[in-house]
């Protein structure tokens, strides 16, 4: 029988995995793509440092390497199915069954589909993107930075809360990263078009981590990235493929249209749909905003419900690469705690 | 009193120990979503009268909420009831039913505009 089976090769499942692993227990990683690393491959570089997503990455293909980790690619976890001897049985979409004593729950999340919001034209007008989209862009980028339609963009703009803080795409709550994400990708694009006017419409700017409000500080000072508090009601495409947006500018009390040559949906973050699988199989709870309600949200946030079952990042919530991998290591403690209390 | 030869001018300074609450009271009574606005301006920028006309459903509710009834009369007069904005507040809220709201309290609580 394994120590501890990590469910989800991302960030947090490496970070858990390493920790788990230099603390003597005998740990596999279980991840349903051909690669680690989860969202980490998509983006290009990352707040607050700007620095490549793919350094990062490199660092914990190193950590795995180092530690002769054991991983099964390309295997998707169906259920988890606790014993009544308290181990448990993993079934996934290979014919084996996996047995171990704790199982992480490091699946992540998903990305909002964009499309749910009609009347912001994802998918219906071509300068239309995501931030995920963007991030892909930037990524792959070679020579001049263009719109889908093949210009030098004039104006962009970003529109925060997509698919966040609002009712009517069933997610009350705030996604927290995208605020900054905005900022992020607003600097770079400005940077790589000097030109380009750039607007972020906003309800509220969260910069709640360390260099947050620094960087909001430099889009405003250094980049002129221009901030305006309101939300976009509807976009609407003009003959020439460029886009009109109704908003409020609600600090001036007035209507007010803009019109750009693209537009970035900062998509929020929802519950990967293997919590819902993981919720069915084995009871686990979640919260009203669906992702894996922590036991305890001070002193137990790597603790669930089901005795022997954790999480680590963002299967609990929006985080930050930051706070995802503060939260995996301290996930290898609560279970060597665990591990210790019980006598397994 | 003596008299300087000089009147003072009113106060433009928000008293919120001093807001005439009959109104936003009637509201969130009958309406309790409307104490979740954000006052973000989607009800706004979807607004056709707030397009053609200096009508503005958000700041005319924020009045409201601050007692400033002088205009409330001529402006939601307005409001054409379509409930598109209905359709766009992120927090859910019966913007349309808030607009009905303040017409019949100003009937119940007779207030007039300011000529
Ligand atoms: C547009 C955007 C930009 C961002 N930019 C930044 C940034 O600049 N800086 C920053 O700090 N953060 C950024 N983030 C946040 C960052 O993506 C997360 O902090 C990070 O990805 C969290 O890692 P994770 O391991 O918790 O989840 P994930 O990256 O989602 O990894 C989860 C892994 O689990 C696997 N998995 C899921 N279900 C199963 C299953 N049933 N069986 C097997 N495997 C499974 C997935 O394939 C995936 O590999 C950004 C987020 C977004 C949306
Ligand atoms: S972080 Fe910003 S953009 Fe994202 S949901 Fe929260 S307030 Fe909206
Ligand atoms: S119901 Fe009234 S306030 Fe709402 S969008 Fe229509 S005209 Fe504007
Ligand atoms: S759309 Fe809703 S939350 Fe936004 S200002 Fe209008 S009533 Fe308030």
């Amino acid at each position: 029988m394994i120590d501890v089976l990590i469910i989800g090769g991302g960030i947090a499942g490496i970070e858990t995995a390493c920790s788990l692993q230099d603390l003597g227990y005998e740990t596999i990683i279980v991840e349903k793509e051909k690669t680690i690393g989860g969202h980490l491959n998509d983006w290009d570089t990352l707040f607050p440092t700007h620095r490549s997503a793919s350094e990062v990455l490199a660092h914990y293909t190193d950590e795995t390497r180092k530690r002769a980790l054991t991983i099964y690619l390309n295997t998707y976890v169906i259920s988890v199915k606790k014993q009544d001897d308290g181990t448990f049985e993993v079934h996934t979409s290979r014919d084996v069954v996996f047995r171990s004593k704790a199982v992480v729950v490091a699946s992540g999340y998903k990305l909002f589909n964009a499309e749910r919001k009609e009347e912001y034209g994802y998918k219906i007008y071509d300068n239309v993107l995501t931030s995920a989209d963007l991030e892909v862009k930037l990524k792959d980028l070679k020579g001049e930075f263009k719109t889908p339609t093949d210009k030098v963009p004039e104006r962009i703009a970003f529109i925060h809360c997509v698919g966040s803080r609002d009712e009517k795409s069933g997610n009350h709550y705030c996604s927290k990263l995208c605020c900054v994400t905005a900022v992020k990708q607003a600097i770079h694009l400005k940077q790589l078009c000097p030109k380009a006017e750039i607007f972020c419409c906003y309800m509220d700017l969260r910069m709640y981590g360390p260099g947050f409000e620094e960087m909001y500080r430099e889009a405003q000072e250094k980049y002129h990235i221009q901030f305006i508090r309101g939300r976009l009601s509807e976009v609407g495409e003009n003959s020439n493929g460029t886009l009109q947006l109704k908003v409020e500018d609600t600090l001036a009390a007035r209507p007010c249209k803009i019109q750009v040559d693209m537009l970035v949906l900062m998509v929020g973050m929802e519950s990967a749909k293997s919590t819902e699988l993981f919720a069915q199989s084995c009871g686990l709870k979640c919260a009203p905003n669906r992702f894996i309600q922590p036991l305890d949200h001070h002193i137990g946030s790597n603790l669930t419900n089901v005795e022997g079952l954790f999480t680590a990042g963002t299967s609990i919530g929006p985080m930050s690469v930051f706070d995802t991998v503060n939260h995996a290591k301290a996930t290898a403690f609560a279970i060597r705690d665990y591990f210790i209390n019980t006598a397994r | 009193m003596r008299n300087f030869g000089f009147s003072t001018t009113k106060s433009r300074t928000i008293d919120y120990g001093d807001i005439d609450r009959r109104l936003i009271s009637y509201i969130l009574e009958n309406e309790p979503t409307f104490n979740a606005c954000l006052s973000c301006g989607s009800c706004t920028a979807i607004c056709s009268a707030g397009n053609l006309t200096s009508f503005n459903i958000r700041k005319l509710s924020l009045q409201i909420r601050l007692g400033d009834l002088e205009k409330t009369h001529e402006e939601i007069d307005k409001c054409m009831l379509c409930g598109k904005c209905l359709l766009e507040c992120p927090r859910g809220i019966n913007t349309r039913n808030v607009v009905m709201l303040i017409k019949k309290g100003l009937t119940i609580f007779e207030i007039k505009d300011k000529a």
